[in-house]
């Protein structure tokens, strides 16, 4: 390492008197003083949220009311703080749905324990769970705090399907295909 | 009504005199620490504090959404909060000498307002008779003498205390005062020497000073601040540093000392101590004001006196040389000057970054000290010259 030495100014009189310099910074600050806040009040105000954003994990629906999520509990394995419980059931016989076997028959996410890392959606077969723009979670006691499966469907809604798996699905298996 | 007041015992005049005052200093001050807050927030790009407001006011259309987003009723629920909440004593404390110390910080700040002249009427001979408490010839001894008794609340609280850094805060406020009222003291003396002229009685009232900057002619209405620049200067930075605002904040300095002199304090103690400097803050501006900045004089060369008389002139009403309305009307110019005063104390402090210790020191004994001693002796030998040349 070599080693620079630098040349320091000696202060002029002006300078050891603080004078201009303490002008120059109140010129600074009054011109502050007279230009809008840069704050973004925040209940009335909300931020963009920017695309992509990770936030409170939903289940939806797909176009047609029905639910998507098929639990094979992928998300529940995959998910680090292990915050999700899905307790799978059987579609009931006779149903249109009959054919995809399985929902799930409770789905708890225990927001207290989710770290937002996304690997539920990334993980799931059935584009059925989605972290989106909802980030602000309270609750006054720890029960509150779990989203049960009505709830993660309200906050989720429905989004576009582009897929329609089950139904192509159905429809393949009416005319003979396997697949 | 006139009368009634008349007939009063001298005592009790005095005592509703100062109560009335008493309660404008103190929401004064308290009003001060709400605009500190509003304007180191516009300073900032914030809005600062927008939130509270009085239910009944939120119906006034534009004026109660104006006044919430000015924030004026944080100043209540300021108050309030500091009236109601939990007062926490420590265990470790000296509890008498701890209850004590902010009781003592008030004191000498509502006591020096007495003689702190604030407006002037004219009487029927055409004389000013200036508005305050206690019109007595030692004037600014008297506010020297009583506001630096304010050190000692500091140091009591340091003191009571009992924990380290309350009580580096209060030593550190007792050497800082020390250091800086000799300047301040010093740089004032000019001001005196030009306005006691030999052979007249002499005197160190406010009022006198205030008398002689209303004068008229070029050299009769000239401030003071333009006379003697180099005493208002001095006579501000030690302002500055008596009132311990920034960047003289050393006795506070919650960056390397937790709260300073207050660390242990909290609730209404720990408000009072706060009011108490903005009262201080308010009685120095008022002096600075009063000795270097025409007083109630509207603008130099422009006096109160000429202002009504323009007035009068103008309108032909009786009202206008009324001395109800000519003090309220040197009440207002003076207060206006003295709130420009604080915002000046307000803006240099969210601007200017603490000094540290050492160059505080190195600043009051090595730089201010020796130019308010040359000013002095410099004026002094002027003013001798003039006197001489004039007789």
């Amino acid at each position: 390492m070599a080693v620079i030495p630098l040349e320091r100014k000696t202060l002029s009189l002006a300078e050891r008197t603080y004078v201009p310099q303490i002008l120059s910074g109140l010129k600074t600050t009054f011109k502050r003083l007279l230009k809008p806040a840069e704050t973004l009040e925040y209940p009335e105000q909300r931020p963009a949220i920017p695309p992509g954003y990770r936030g409170v994990p939903t289940l939806v629906r797909d176009p047609n009311g029905r639910e998507k999520c098929v639990s094979c509990q992928l998300c529940e394995f995959v998910c680090p703080p292990k915050a999700i419980r899905i307790t799978p059931g059987e579609l009931p016989s006779g149903s249109d749905r009959e054919h995809v076997e399985k929902g799930p028959q409770a789905f708890d996410i225990d927001m207290l324990r989710c770290i937002y890392c996304g690997l539920c959606q990334e993980v799931c077969p059935e584009e059925a769970i989605f972290l989106q723009n909802q980030y602000s979670m309270s609750g006054y006691t720890r029960a509150e705090m779990v989203n049960h499966k009505d709830r993660l469907y309200e906050l989720g809604g429905t989004l576009p399907d582009s897929h329609f798996k089950w139904d192509k699905k159905k429809a393949a298996a009416e005319h003979g295909n396997a697949h | 009504m006139i009368d009634f007041w008349s007939n009063l015992h001298p005592v009790v005049q005095g005592l509703i005199k100062g109560l009335a005052v008493i309660m404008v200093i103190f929401p004064l001050a308290g009003a001060c620490s709400l605009a500190e807050r509003k304007v180191s927030a516009w300073m900032q790009g914030r809005p600062g504090p927008n939130r509270a407001i009085v239910p009944w006011i939120a119906w006034i259309p534009f004026v109660g959404t104006f006044l919430q987003r000015l924030g004026v009723f944080h100043l209540m629920a300021d108050g309030a909060k500091f009236l109601f909440k939990e007062e926490p004593v420590p265990g470790h404390v000296n509890k008498v000498y701890f209850a004590l110390a902010p009781a003592i910080a008030m004191m000498p700040a509502l006591t020096t307002i007495t003689v702190v002249p604030f407006g002037a009427y004219f009487n029927a001979a055409g004389d000013a008779i200036p508005l305050v408490l206690a019109n007595v010839d030692v004037g600014l001894l008297a506010v020297f003498a009583v506001s630096s008794l304010g050190v000692y609340s500091l140091i009591l609280a340091g003191w009571a205390s009992n924990s380290k850094y309350p009580f580096l805060g209060s030593v550190r406020a007792s050497a800082q005062l020390i250091s800086y009222e000799l300047s301040m003291t010093l740089s004032v003396i000019p001001v005196f020497l030009w306005i006691n002229a030999p052979g007249a009685p002499g005197t160190m009232s406010l009022a006198k000073v205030v008398e002689f900057q209303s004068l008229p002619g070029f050299w009769g209405g000239t401030w003071f601040v333009f006379l003697m620049p180099l005493s208002a200067f001095i006579f501000l930075v030690s302002l500055f540093a008596e009132t311990n605002r920034q960047p003289f904040d050393m006795p506070e300095s919650e960056a390397d000392l937790v709260g300073g002199f207050h660390t242990e304090y909290g609730a209404f103690k720990w408000s009072l101590f706060f009011v108490a400097e903005y009262s201080h803050m308010l009685v120095g501006s008022g002096v600075f004001t009063l000795l270097f900045f025409g007083g109630w004089n509207p603008l130099p060369w422009i006096s109160l006196a000429d202002l009504v008389g323009w007035l009068h002139h103008a309108t032909h009403a009786a009202w206008t040389i009324h001395p109800l309305f000519v003090g309220v009307l040197s009440l207002g110019i003076f207060l206006g000057k003295v709130l420009t005063l604080i915002f000046i104390f307000m803006w240099v402090r969210w601007t200017v970054p603490r000094f540290r210790y050492d160059q505080v020191m190195k600043l009051g004994w090595q730089k201010l000290l020796p130019l308010a001693i040359a000013n002095l002796i410099l004026y002094a030998l002027a003013i001798a010259f003039i006197q001489k040349s004039a007789s």
